[in-house]
């Protein structure tokens, strides 16, 4: 198994802030359920939807580590 | 480790077939066997599966007249087809022999494993090629309800920041295609390098909770990648002065 230290650097540099993201959306999320019970079956799919928005940056430089 | 290209398995006249254009064929062959079995046993009192597939597409629709009131007959048929195409396509990666039953094929003097079947949307191809379709018939849908004049008046414009405006958004078109396509290939590319990995350390049982992750990752970026698609033909396809009403 070879390691490659580019790689790594971009993936863990690329990683910190949509991490962060989907922390602040996940918590925001969490509180307004826990507000309001019976949203939870409007307020997931949005939530799903932003998360999985948010991922996608992660996802790019994931992709650019790979051909490194 | 699993190559970021697919492997060529045989050619055709020339047509090169690759291992995920199998897999596509596969996944085709049984959505196409499931729609004609339900649709042969169709009956007012539904069986399990019918009772299924009726649970679903009512929540789909459901979904999908929230936020397109009108046009949800237009818009829903392809929010079904994507979903249930890629969450077939992305769950059939985790069956066994996906990925491990192939041949050894001699590159360069060392030996590398080619797969019989591999993923479908784990190949970049079949994913930029869904995004293409998504966007193609998006725009041809605007098309079709705006009038070309209605369309082309949602880019440019007299008015000189709403034609910066609409410069933005040309260039936010191009980036729909990016995002929706690396979003997928990323999430199912990189479960397939996860679990190769950890077969490859433990074969046994550490596996079973990626293979979990992985399930859920399959529906969840299906169901991502049809409500985006959904969520971009109903806001191109609602006419332009609509917006500037309130």
């Amino acid at each position: 198994m070879e390691f490659s230290i580019t790689g790594g650097l971009i993936v863990a540099l690329g990683g910190i802030f949509p991490a962060f993201a989907i922390a602040a959306i996940g918590y925001k999320a969490m509180e307004s359920i826990g507000r309001n019970p019976e949203s939870s079956s409007r307020i997931l799919p949005a939530m799903l939807l932003g998360m999985a928005f948010a991922e996608a940056i992660a996802i790019y430089s994931l992709i650019l580590a790979f051909t490194k | 480790m699993v190559s970021l290209e697919s492997e060529i398995i045989f050619s055709v006249f020339g047509a090169k077939i690759t291992n995920t254009i199998i897999a596509t064929i596969f996944v085709d062959a049984i959505l196409i066997f499931l729609t004609f079995y339900i649709k042969r046993n169709i009956s007012v009192i539904p069986g399990k599966i019918q009772n299924m597939a009726e649970a679903l597409i009512a929540y789909f629709y459901d979904l999908t007249k929230q936020i397109a009131e009108k046009y949800t007959s237009v818009i829903f048929p392809w929010f079904a087809s994507f979903f249930i195409f890629i969450f077939a396509a992305n769950i059939m990666a985790l069956l066994p022999g996906f990925g491990t039953l192939g041949f050894f094929h001699v590159i360069d003097g060392h030996k590398e494993f080619v797969p019989v079947l591999r993923g479908a949307t784990s190949d970049f191809n079949t994913t930029l090629a869904l995004a293409t379709v998504s966007l193609g018939a998006t725009h041809i849908l605007a098309i079709k309800y705006n009038g070309i004049i209605g369309y082309i008046k949602k880019f440019v414009s007299f008015n000189p920041i709403l034609l910066f405006v609409g410069i933005l958004e040309l260039v936010s078109e191009f980036t729909k295609l990016i995002s929706l396509s690396f979003r997928l290939f990323g999430n199912i590319y990189a479960g397939e390098v996860v679990l190769v990995t950890i077969s490859s350390l433990a074969a046994f049982i550490a596996p079973i909770p990626f293979l979990l992750l992985e399930s859920i990752v399959a529906l969840v970026q299906a169901l991502v990648f049809a409500m985006l698609t959904m969520v971009f033909m109903s806001i191109l396809i609602k006419p332009h002065h609509a917006e500037g009403g309130e």
